[in-house]
């Protein structure tokens, strides 16, 4: 997942002052409740800043002013798709221009390392931006050989106001995987933030009226779940939900939409990934793409590789090595540049790690290193790694979406296939072999969205990625990604011929077909 | 087209300018000609031959400078560091899809960056209107260049559900060393319709400008290599169709050739391929293209573009609307409000604001146009205006219009490429469709009317790679285009143009179990 550029990375910059209001219809806007919330730093537990915080009554206007952006006959419904394209370019320029800042910003408020910050996330934002920028003439509709003397096209069109609810694991780069697709079809846009981490994207709202986009094509409220979040799953006037975060939530946005307006869904949930690693594989490279795949971003990845499979006669290798990897795996401040590991994204979600832990403990993983906080202050968690692990305890069904990890024993393809797949989620999956037909055999059976051979986390934004099951549905990036923001709208046409009009009646033996015909 | 300086620039053409910047300058004063050597490399050579040749300002038929002339030597040269660049391993080859339109973009970035002195150079050296070079010509360039630049990373091979117990897919590799020879009357756009999805399918290229027009694509060729393209991905070879051109046709080690100009040059490089070594062949050829106008279509709308569709740069362009059917109750309206139309024109020097018209490209093509309205005049088309030369420096034509034209006069048979227009009438829909089709050619179409199943009947039965309904001469980088019949072969832009550039690998690996 790290870039392979290794060029020269910008100090982080110092951070002033942060957008903390409501963007709406490209202005800045109070609450309507005047009410607001901390943003933290998850390295100290301190407060940032406060930020408006937006419920119904904010994301009301926030909708109206979407809606209005969408009418027929407004400058963005009149806009040539390259133009759109264009817009989606300069925006990506502008967020390269400040890349240094956003990655400051973003590692302030998710805990992420500076370098990830820096070279993974906003290297992968850029990448997605530019991507769908081409897209947005390039998405084509068909003409259609239909029977009989009709002319037949279909129409790619927006679906229309488009709420995207984003995560705080990767808040930049999950904006742009929300808005790419969205903005490159022709939606409009209302987006909410995830509470945790607010503050990169409200600069990228900034960008985004710097860009040129018209008033209202984006609109982001930042807020929370049950408020803001539900407001917009049960709204009657959005026509399309995206969401991504937890398989919980996921449910209560998909009951929301059937509840009211049957809006379009999209979710990219939870998973519990399994990572099989065969013992012909290169053993060195796959401890540590499994500890890479497990401890990536503190391990709150909704692919992270939390169930590391072995093949037996490499078991006890492979587990000392990994545990000797995640002693040194460096944990602390996320601006030092040997930090690997920073903090979890906050206190919530540092206790539940710790509860997996014991949890773990108590059903009688063996805990081989790690297990407890790893500083006195700030969300920080010891890279920690479990041996002997059940397929039935906890911690091997659940999503902990911290840095623990799972190690489990198999012997053959088959029964491996089968603990992999039996799980209720079904987002990502990796086989490390060298063998041509067990890596063939293993891509075919495991029930996910997406298995990496001999490798982990590899992202691409030409790439499609969602979930089997309970992980999600429908697909994000590539050009399956742009399917979740379009109406197909077919356009039959009755080209009555020019000449020997009633050439078709005389000879239809049925009346049934003369009248179906005129 | 008339502009005046400072005037703003049209809605549609705002994506080809650069956001928020709204107006057409001035062409420049002065400038100066830098580049007037051979490509290879990322470097710039003379001649083997060490000869040169001429490069003439057609308004004033004067002398602007000398050009290195490649010939076979020079083509070989070019070829191998094309092949060069294109070895498995190389730099080119490894590169991510998505960072060939990294360049792409860059490049497009330069030309726009340097759009002011390109299109001045296109209209002292290929006696364009400046405001059509400015705003069409780079416009157009900077926008080829963007939609291909986000197609390398879309271009996507397949799976295939294949019988029996195999994994097949497919890859899209590029076809290797391409030739590319283009002509005069567009030099850079057709550069840019070239060089777009060539590189962003990963090929090489060996290109072959114009003798007439050869300094704006070599100006480009400096912006490639400070894009940042490696050595030997883009070559440019300026010299002349018999010696180099041809060198390039029947090159043993060029894979692909890609031509635009002439049915008759079109003819010798295919045959020059089938006796070489098979190299793919895309065409993109002459044309005599019928614009057809119904009694119930708007007038005004369709005096315009047929007047635009034939008079536009002079009329040399393949897709000029060269043979106008107007249905025979409107008939003499129309040719009066056409000729009343051709005659606003002012022609002269096309750096001059008020300009409408320029000079041909040369002589021989002002001689040709010449030749063949004498022809109209005698097998007996009625010259209602224009009909001789303009002015006594430079080569100038005057816009002329004939009616009464009949199917069989040369002026409705040839390709005149010059400011010729002939008006035919027309009774049925049958006989016009059978009329219009009635040619070797079959490039574009136009049909004016405000009835939509004419409309669709007549789009269904015309044979022509384009057909525009109630407009004409409307080019987007999205929408193909290409030739039926000996208009060419193949289709240019859109997603269909990256066919000509790519060779379709299948992938069959055996595996031991199969599952949907």
């Amino acid at each position: 997942m790290l870039s392979r550029e290794t060029s020269w990375i910008s100090s982080p910059n110092h951070i002033s002052k942060c957008i903390k209001y409501i963007f709406i219809d490209n202005e800045w806007h109070d609450a309507v409740s005047k009410k607001t919330f901390a943003t933290i730093n998850p390295s100290t537990g301190e407060e940032i800043c406060q930020v408006a915080e937006g419920d119904k009554a904010d994301v009301d206007k926030a909708v109206k002013a979407a809606k209005n952006a969408f009418r027929l006959g407004s400058p963005w419904r009149k806009m040539d798709a390259s133009y759109r394209g264009a817009l989606l370019n300069r925006l990506a320029d502008l967020i390269e221009r400040d890349r240094a800042y956003l990655a400051t910003l973003e590692t302030l408020d998710n805990g992420k390392p500076y370098a990830i910050s820096y070279l993974v996330d906003l290297d992968m934002v850029l990448k997605c931006l530019r991507y769908y920028a081409g897209w947005a003439d390039k998405y084509h509709g068909k003409t259609i050989p239909i029977d009989g003397d009709f002319f037949s096209y279909t129409r790619h069109e927006p679906i229309g106001v488009c709420a995207q609810i984003i995560p705080w694991n990767f808040p930049l780069l999950m904006q742009a995987w929300k808005l790419g697709p969205a903005l490159a079809t022709g939606n409009v846009v209302v987006m909410k933030v995830a509470e945790q981490t607010p503050l990169t994207a409200l600069y990228v709202a900034n960008l985004i009226k710097e860009a040129g986009f018209p008033p209202g094509v984006v609109n982001i409220v930042p807020g929370f779940g049950p408020t803001a979040g539900a407001a917009l799953a049960s709204h009657m006037e959005v026509d399309k939900v995206a969401f991504t975060g937890s398989t919980e939530v996921g449910h209560l946005i998909q009951v929301a939409a059937g509840k009211s307006n049957l809006k379009r869904v999209t979710l990219e949930l939870g998973g519990k990934s399994p990572n099989i690693i065969m013992s012909d594989a290169d053993l060195d490279w796959a401890v540590e793409q499994a500890h890479f795949a497990l401890f990536f971003n503190q391990g709150q990845c909704c692919c992270a590789g939390s169930r590391t499979f072995v093949q037996e006669d490499i078991y006890p290798e492979f587990v000392e090595r990994s545990v000797a990897r995640a002693k040194a795996r460096v944990v602390g401040n996320p601006f030092d540049s040997r930090t690997e590991q920073g903090p979890q994204v906050d206190e919530e979600q540092f206790k539940k790690i710790l509860g997996y832990i014991n949890l773990g403990k108590k059903e009688g993983a063996k805990l081989l290193c790690g297990g407890g906080p790893a500083a006195d202050r700030g969300f920080f968690v010891q890279p920690t790694i479990f041996g002997d692990v059940k397929d039935n305890m906890t911690i091997a069904s659940e999503e902990i979406f911290g840095p623990v990890m799972q190690i489990m024993k198999f012997k053959t393809i088959e029964e491996v296939v089968e603990r992999a797949n039996d799980s209720k989620y079904g987002l990502a999956a990796a086989v490390f072999t060298r063998d041509l037909d067990k890596a063939n055999y293993l891509s075919q059976a495991l029930q996910a969205g997406t298995v990496w051979i001999n490798c982990y986390d590899v992202f691409g934004a030409q790439s499609p990625f969602g979930g089997y099951k309970m992980s999600g549905n429908g697909r994000e990036l590539g050009e399956y990604g742009l399917q979740a923001y379009t109406e197909v709208k077919t356009v039959s046409i009755r080209n009555y011929p020019q000449q020997n009009i009633c050439v078709f009646f005389p000879i239809s033996p049925s009346r049934f077909v003369i009248f179906f015909m005129s | 087209m008339a502009t005046n300086e400072g005037q703003k620039i049209p809605e549609e053409e705002q994506t080809a300018a650069k956001l928020g910047e709204g107006t057409i300058p001035a062409p420049l004063k002065e400038w100066k000609i830098q580049y007037t050597k051979i490509f290879i490399n990322n470097e710039w050579h003379n001649s083997l031959s060490g000869k040169k040749f001429p490069v003439f300002n057609p308004a004033n038929e004067e002398k602007i400078c000398e050009v290195e002339e490649g010939d076979k030597e020079d083509v070989d040269k070019a070829v191998k560091a094309a092949r060069s660049a294109f070895q498995i391993g190389s730099p080119w080859r490894t590169m991510d899809a998505s960072e060939r339109g990294r360049l792409l973009n860059r490049l497009a970035d330069l030309i726009e960056r340097d759009r002011l002195l390109l299109a001045t150079l296109e209209s002292v050296n290929g006696g364009k209107v400046f405001s059509n070079a400015y705003l069409m010509d780079l416009g157009g360039c900077v926008k080829i260049l963007r939609y291909f630049a986000s197609w390398a990373d879309k271009n996507q091979g397949r799976t295939i559900p294949i019988d029996g117990k195999y994994f097949s897919y497919t890859r899209h590799e590029p076809v290797g060393v391409c030739g590319q020879i283009i002509p005069w009357n567009f030099p850079l756009l057709m550069l840019a319709w070239k060089l777009g999805p060539a590189l962003c399918c990963g090929n090489t290229v060996v290109v072959k400008p114009a003798e007439q027009t050869p300094l704006t694509a070599l100006h480009v060729a400096s912006l490639v290599k400070e894009a940042g393209f490696p050595p030997g991905v883009v070559n440019i070879v300026p010299g002349y169709g018999p010696t180099a051109g041809e060198a390039i046709s029947s090159h043993m080690n060029i894979d692909k050739v890609a031509f635009t100009g002439s049915t008759e040059v079109g003819l010798r490089i295919k045959e020059a391929a089938g006796k070489s070594n098979l190299k793919r062949v895309s065409l993109e050829l002459g044309g005599k293209s019928p614009c057809i106008v119904f009694a119930d279509s708007d007038m005004d709308t369709a005096v315009e573009f047929a007047h635009q569709g034939l008079f536009i740069h002079q009329g040399q362009t393949c897709t000029a609307a060269s043979r106008l059917f107007v249905e025979e109750s409107i008939y003499n309206e129309f040719v009066r409000r056409s000729v009343e139309r051709a005659k606003k024109y002012v022609l002269g020097n096309p750096l001059n604001q008020e300009v409408q018209q320029g000079p041909q490209i040369d002589k021989e093509q002002y001689t040709k146009i010449l030749d063949l309205i004498e022809s109209g005049k005698k097998e007996g088309a009625k010259l209602e205006c224009g009909g001789g030369p303009f002015g006594n420096k430079g080569y100038f034509i005057q816009p002329t219009v004939f009616s009464n034209v009949t199917d069989e006069m040369r002026i409705a048979k040839e390709e005149i490429f010059g400011p010729v227009q002939q008006i035919m009438k027309f009774k049925t829909i049958d006989e016009v469709i059978k009329r219009a089709n009635n040619t070797h050619y079959g490039l574009a179409a136009g049909i004016f009317t405000k009835d939509l199943d004419k409309a669709l009947t007549i789009s269904s039965a015309l044979q022509a790679g384009t057909v525009w309904v109630n407009c004409y001469g409307s080019f987007s980088p999205q929408t193909p285009f290409g030739g039926f019949k000996m208009s060419g072969n193949g289709r240019e832009m859109g997603e269909y143009g990256l066919h000509e550039y790519l060779e379709v690998k299948t992938v069959t690996v055996k595996i031991s179990e199969k599952n949907s």
